[in-house]
């Protein structure tokens, strides 16, 4: 280090030079105190989202730098929440980097005491499998009164409430092209 | 040796010492007004924080003490939401055959006028910011922990667990809340910083920020006086039950909050000291005695140091 | 939600929550909004810093209600006696507004003279059929004319109106010049709505409320008075309801009685007003009005029923109503088949609807569990649900599961829906080996809602859009492209097949632009298919009048057409609110139907089309411009002058005159009476909770006849109303959610930040129970009923009040919050292992606001010991039930078929 800017860091001189004489403020304001900068403005790109917990619906802004979140706080523009966020929608990003999150598929074969590495595409490749198969196994035409079904009451599917409108509408136009009926989720009201 | 410049710092002036040294890089004081008449004690405050800040997490202790398990403000949580149940009515002469209120109350490090901590500080890790708040320096402080007696509300404490906390429950994970920035083993002191970082950037605090009630208020300190003097007028003509500010006043015993409170009882409802006085009141005189005794063991050498700074 | 869809027409929300600030009076009830939904409630909180009333009327003395200007404490399971008694006090007393009542609700309409009220009939209506346990509700139609609901049976498809007439719309006559054919406009006639509902809760006095509620008279008049003194011309109401409401045997009922008051109130369609429905998910209304289930086709076209449907022009006919908007149901249907077909449906093969699966009067999800336990379901797909916790009876869903041959899992976390063959409380207690578990099991990572664009239905009917952020790592995938290419892998398949069964999968529309490495499917192509274009033009269309019948367009739902008009994203709109006009904020995202934020918004303005007042003016006739204009979006043809009188022979919306707002409806009236839609009833009627320490003070007609209970072995009941063995179950429990987490904990228990806020699964007790059962703060309890026994931490507090009751009589609630499970980080034992699956009849959904269970102080038996220790209180109470067990005379034990 040049001696200057040795001695111009040396505390005594910036207290006294900095009026700080007591060394309570700017004088021992250090190097990082000096150039810090909030991570949001460190930011590559920020994008406009909706928190994914309760159907409040409140805005969100994500933060992303080098493909990962650095931060999700609310986004002042929403009328509804006005940049304000619930303590679950303020973990928003804590959920999606969770130390629990699941990154690989887990198969579980039957009477397996032990999950088992599968790649996805095997394990779509076999859950289509299972989807034909067990259709084809269990297809009515007609009930027990003989009244039209074309349907299988042999599989089922649960969920949407937390997943996107053009999810559940593929869901729903899938099953009912299947022959899938039993086609339900939480939202029973 | 001349204790003047301390002595000063005791007068009931308002303005933090060290804060008016910044000259023209001197910022309007900023502060938070936590108005628990509107709190309804999410605790977004708390997870705001602690997303911002990078906080390790506090430990999954149940107290059975009403909703509250985070308990205190400590090294690990710089926001802590109070629940009081009390068998008093909201308003002021309700009728009420069973009255019953839940006071709610999110604390945080008052930013004192006269901070405590701040003088004891031997690193000059702790210090006043051009916003008048007071920051622990994370890459100074050495975690010597002379400012946790210090502070009369028992906020400042030492991280003792590791900074590379495994969470999760397998060993194979990667840490949680795990310090981005510093190398330093911890057992340093960690405190609200009034989110220091986004104040420099233009962004207000993170807690107050997320409060779905605005609860949490940030500003100006006087601006939030002001608010605040016309908020308790307002409950008081409601008939609220004593509904009373906390920390607002610049007479008080640490010259004033940087982040008061209205309350709707007495502090140490809340757990707060009702009388809070600034640790280091007797201060010049304990620095005269130590002085002469340092002198007398050491000579001037120690006298340099300590005038000449407080970083080692 | 066939409560708010029979009662004004569509099954939303009537408001958005930035209204609620210009209320002056707001009923929260069936809700704890600051906890569940606390940025929603920042609304609340503006209303009551302008003075408004705040009411909460809850079981449990919560963060509501600590915010609330009076707190009202009542028994869990009563609310329809509160709310009765609301409409009771308001009758007597002359509070409710005239004017609205007599020109927006169906008040004036005579009823059948066959009609018999529960007041004649002890507790049912007529038409009841003790054989089948189900209502023929042609008895209960208008006279002179039929009448089909908006929603309910609708959705259900009208076989179980079960009369002569039933699938025949319109029959019996219509509307004359937009009126029923017999009305009385000084609401006088002995059967007109009116008058009924006068008669029906003439017993609801505010002594009845106390004792059956166990608040106190002057709490429920305060309460009364409040809410009709801050209603009117001047002055608007508002109710806020979620779950708390839903989640009973009466549930849909619970909603229809305050959609009785606040009609009565005028506080309907109007600022500050409303019905502001909660939901709990992010997109639970959307997965609604985009269905994943199993009885409606998007936009609430029922699907087609085993039974009644012989072929499209009976569909056509049972389900098009001669009046109102519901009069372009085939238009509607049209355009979802040509969306979900495209050239392969045409008019000459009836558009595929004989290819259509057929489903049965109850498929739900609690069907669908009793089938897997009887062995019957082979495969199931569960995606971002958790049953094994969230659903009622944990053992039952487990073991549900555990029966399957296959099991699909997509979530972000590993669930206990996935986890269960290895770590539940089945194999903790031995009744569930790992090495005797047959199930397959595929658990597939799910991407968060940064790693994928989409859109959401918030709470208010509003259509947000979420833009990625990020890519999802390694194996993990949306929901979107799960199911995009799992078709895309099923259809490669079928490809060859010949077989008949193959038809309508092989037909389906099923391509979509995809990107990125991992061949994501575009989420804006799938809404663009949702909103529909016109075939020929590709030319994107802009709201729902310009569906065609003929096959000319292409809609996904129908009353999401408009969302992305002039081939813009409508619902990615984020205009800041501070650049907008008004509060409204109608440049930010897009509400369905057509924009519009307050709906049924006609009814702000008197029957000239004039604000009932400035003060609380909204949507007004302009008779310069010749049209309605306001704040928000008219709900009402826009040019439609406020005296229109339909012509005769005038058909759909043509025949709603121009006096009524009510435009879903066939009568274009709100529906104080319910002539047609729900299956237990055309007005609420107080019952008890299927499993209730009390007997109903009204009827010996006890709880909800047309409940839905089962047959099961897994899901016993506990003894009722001092039966003997009642006493081993003398508490009443509710649970509910904590704003620490949310619902069965697979967002949240994997969250530090906020695991750490409430880590343990705790019950909430009062200190009079505490002492009366031994309890200490801070120690176990074990919680048991018919179904389990759980254990939890013991939080004693004054916020769970002893209610007293009739007779004196004290009753004591156990709190219980539902969150926990087996997995995460943080565990405990999950409150629906104590829950029984009987359920509403309109909407299949589970009691577990109120049921019955027995607390003792330590930690619950472990091992085998538990199931065992359950068994022996069982045998208990229920030993001795059997020497003397309550009899229901009218009642049959309906149970789903199987």
């Amino acid at each position: 280090m040049p001696l200057a800017k040795l001695l111009e860091s040396w505390p005594a001189l910036r207290q006294l030079r900095e009026g700080d004489p007591l060394g309570l403020g700017k004088a021992v304001q250090s190097p990082r105190s000096q150039s810090l900068v909030p991570r949001i403005d460190e930011a590559e790109h920020v994008v406009q989202s909706v928190c994914p917990y309760c159907a409040v619906g409140c805005g969100q802004l994500v933060y992303v730098k080098d493909g990962e979140i650095t931060q999700i706080e609310g986004d002042p523009a929403s009328p509804i929440s006005r940049g304000r966020l619930c303590p679950k929608g303020q973990a928003s990003k804590s959920y999606a980097q969770s130390p629990i999150r699941e990154y690989k598929v887990k198969y579980r074969r039957p009477y397996g005491t032990e999950w088992e590495e599968l790649s996805l595409e095997d394990a779509m490749e076999m859950i289509a499998e299972r989807i034909v198969k067990t259709r084809a196994e269990t297809w009515e035409w007609e009930t027990e009164d003989g009244n039209p079904a074309n349907r299988t009451m042999a599989i089922g599917n649960l969920g949407g409430a937390t997943l996107d409108n053009e999810e559940n509408y593929l869901i729903k136009k899938l099953m009912t092209g299947l022959g899938i009926v039993q086609v339900e989720n939480q939202a029973r009201i | 040796m001349n204790p003047g410049p301390l002595t000063d710092l005791m007068e009931p002036t308002g303005v933090p010492a060290g804060w008016e040294a910044y000259g023209d890089e001197r910022k309007p004081r900023m502060g938070f007004f936590t108005d628990t008449s509107v709190c309804i004690g999410c605790k977004a405050c708390e997870v705001a924080c602690k997303e911002w800040n990078l906080i390790p997490e506090d430990g999954r202790v149940w107290t059975g003490e009403s909703y509250d398990n985070t308990s205190q403000l400590g090294a690990n949580s710089w926001r802590h939401v109070a629940f009081v149940e009390q068998r008093k009515p909201l308003y002021e002469g309700a009728s009420d055959e069973n009255p019953l209120r839940w006071l709610m109350s999110s604390d945080v490090c008052k930013h004192c006028t006269h901070a405590a901590c701040l003088d004891v500080c031997p690193t000059g890790s702790l210090f006043r910011t051009e916003f008048g708040t007071v920051v622990v320096q994370e890459d100074i402080c050495n975690g010597c922990g002379y400012c946790v007696p210090a502070c009369p509300f028992g906020v400042l404490d030492q991280r003792k667990i590791p900074s590379t906390l495994n969470v999760g429950h397998k060993p194979d994970l990667p840490p949680i809340g795990p310090l981005e920035r510093g190398e330093k083993k911890d057992g340093r002191v960690w405190k609200c910083t009034l989110c220091y970082d986004r104040l420099k950037g233009g962004h207000e605090p993170a807690c107050a920020k997320a409060c779905p009630t605005k609860s949490i208020q940030f500003g100006p300190l006087d601006e939030l006086r002001e608010r605040a003097d016309a908020r308790l007028g307002k409950l008081a003509a409601e008939g609220w039950n004593a509904a009373q500010l906390y920390g607002r006043d610049p007479d008080d015993g640490v010259g004033g909050f940087g982040a008061f409170f209205l309350l709707l009882d007495d502090p140490e409802v809340y757990g707060l000291p009702p009388d809070p006085v600034v640790t280091t009141r007797d201060l010049p005189e304990m620095w005269t005695n130590m002085l002469a005794a340092a002198g007398a063991l050491l000579g001037g050498i120690t006298v340099l140091t300590l005038l000449g700074g407080r970083r080692k | 939600m066939p409560s708010l869809g029979t009662s004004f027409g569509r099954g939303g929300a009537t408001t958005f929550q930035q209204d609620l600030q210009n209320a002056d009076c707001i009923v929260i009830m069936g809700s704890n909004m600051a906890e569940n939904h606390p940025v929603g409630f920042q609304w609340v909180m503006e209303a009551r810093e302008r003075g408004a009333k705040v009411l909460h009327v809850d079981p449990r003395f919560t963060r509501t209600s600590a915010m609330a200007t009076k707190h009202v404490g009542i028994r869990a399971g009563s609310d329809i006696a509160f709310l009765g008694g609301i409409v009771n006090y308001v009758l007597q007393n002359d509070l409710y507004f005239r004017e609205y009542v007599e020109h927006y609700t169906n008040a004036p309409v005579i009823i059948r003279e066959e009609f018999a009220d529960t007041e004649e009939l002890d507790g049912l209506f007529s038409g009841w059929d003790p054989e089948q346990g189900e209502y023929d509700v042609q008895t209960w139609m208008y006279e002179g004319m039929e009448v089909h609901g908006s929603a309910g049976q609708r959705e259900e498809g009208f076989n179980a109106t079960k009369g002569e007439q039933s699938g025949h719309g319109g029959h019996g006559g219509g509307l004359q010049h937009g009126e029923p054919p017999a009305e009385d406009k000084t609401m006088q006639h002995p059967r007109c709505v009116f008058q009924l509902l006068k008669r029906h809760y003439q017993r609801y006095t505010p002594e009845f409320v106390a004792e059956t509620c166990g608040c106190t008279v002057e709490e429920f008049v305060q309460v009364a008075e409040t809410l009709a003194a801050n209603s009117g011309r001047d002055r608007t109401s508002a109710f806020v309801y979620a779950v708390g409401w839903t989640q009973h045997t009466v549930g849909v009922q619970m909603i229809r009685c305050a959609a009785v008051v606040q009609q009565l109130l005028g506080n309907i369609g109007r600022p500050g007003g409303g019905i502001m429905a909660l939901r709990g998910h992010a997109s639970i209304q959307g997965s609604t009005d985009i269905p994943t289930l199993y009885n409606i086709l998007p936009g609430y076209l029922p699907m087609p029923h085993t039974e009644t449907y012989g072929d499209l022009e009976h569909y056509m006919q049972a389900n098009t109503s001669p009046t109102g908007w519901w009069g372009h149901f085939r238009a509607y249907f049209v355009s979802l088949m040509k969306a979900y077909f495209g050239e392969n449906a045409s008019d000459e093969n009836d558009w595929l609807f004989e290819s259509l699966p057929r489903i049965d009067d109850d498929n739900s999800v609690y069907f669908t569990v009793e089938q897997m336990l009887k062995g019957k379901v082979k495969g199931y797909i569960i995606a971002g649900e958790n049953p094994a916790v969230g659903h009622a009876n944990g053992k039952a869903q487990r073991l549900g599961l555990s029966r399957l041959e296959w099991l699909v899992v997509r979530d972000v976390v590993e669930i206990e829906s996935a986890a269960f063959w290895y770590d539940s409380p089945e194999v903790e207690s031995g009744e569930l080996k790992p090495e005797e578990c047959a199930t397959e099991i595929f658990f597939l990572p799910a991407a968060s809602h940064t790693e994928k664009d989409g859109s959401f239905t918030n709470t208010q009917r509003l259509l947000q859009w979420h833009w990625q952020a990020v890519e999802p790592k390694e194996d993990c995938r949306s929901e979107l492209w799960f199911y995009f290419h799992l078709g895309r892998l099923i259809k490669q398949k079928l490809e060859d097949s010949e077989d008949e069964r193959d038809k309508l999968v092989k037909a389906l529309r099923w391509e979509y632009p995809t990107h990125s490495g991992i061949l994501e499917p575009s989420a804006e192509a799938v809404l663009q298919e949702v909103n529909g274009w016109e075939i020929e033009s590709g030319k994107f269309l802009s709201g729902y009048p310009e569906l065609k019948d003929d096959g000319s367009t292409l809609c996904g739902c129908w009353i999401y057409c408009g969302c992305f008009e002039d081939g813009i994203n409508q619902t990615a709109r984020k205009k800041p609110h501070w650049e907008q006009d008004s509060y409204v904020a109608n440049q930010w995202a897009w509400a369905w139907p057509s924009n519009r934020h307050i709906i049924y918004n006609r009814a702000s303005a008197d029957p000239d089309g004039k604000p009932w007042s400035e003060r609380k003016r909204y949507v007004w006739w302009d008779g310069e411009q010749g049209k309605w204009t306001g704040l928000d979006t008219p709900d009402f043809e826009e040019t439609k002058e406020p005296h229109y009188v339909p012509p005769d022979g005038a058909a759909a919306e043509d025949a709603i005159a121009g006096g009524h707002p009510f435009i879903m409806q066939a009568d274009g009236r709100s529906w104080l009476y319910v002539p047609q839609g729900l299956e237990d009833g055309p007005l609420p009627t107080h019952y008890e909770p299927h499993e209730s320490p009390f007997d109903n003070p009204l009827y010996s007609q006890r709880a909800n006849p047309r409940r839905q209970q089962n047959d099961l072995a897994e899901d016993p009941y506990n003894p009722v109303d001092g039966e003997p063995g009642t006493d081993v179950y003398p508490y009443v429990v509710t649970t509910y959610r904590l704003t620490e987490h949310h619902t069965a904990g697979g967002m949240t228990r994997s969250v530090n930040y906020l695991s750490e806020l409430q880590p343990a699964m705790f019950c909430e007790v009062h200190p009079d129970l505490a002492a009366e059962v031994g309890l200490e703060n801070g120690g176990w309890a074990t919680i048991y009923t018919s179904r389990s026994a759980i254990e939890a931490r013991v939080l004693v507090t004054d916020r769970m009040r002893p209610l007293r009751m009739k007779d004196g009589r004290t009753v004591h609630q156990v709190g219980l919050p539902y969150h926990w499970g087996k997995r995460g980080l943080v565990t405990g034992d999950s409150a629906n292992d104590l829950a029984h699956m009987v359920l509403d009849p309109n909407v299949h959904i589970q009691e577990v606001k109120a049921f019955t269970c027995g607390i003792r102080p330590g930690r619950r038996p472990r091992g085998a010991d538990l199931p065992r220790f359950v068994a022996e209180l069982r045998e208990r109470a229920h030993s001795r039930r059997e020497q003397d067990p309550r009899v229901e005379p009218e009642e049959v034990r309906k149970t789903t078929p199987s």
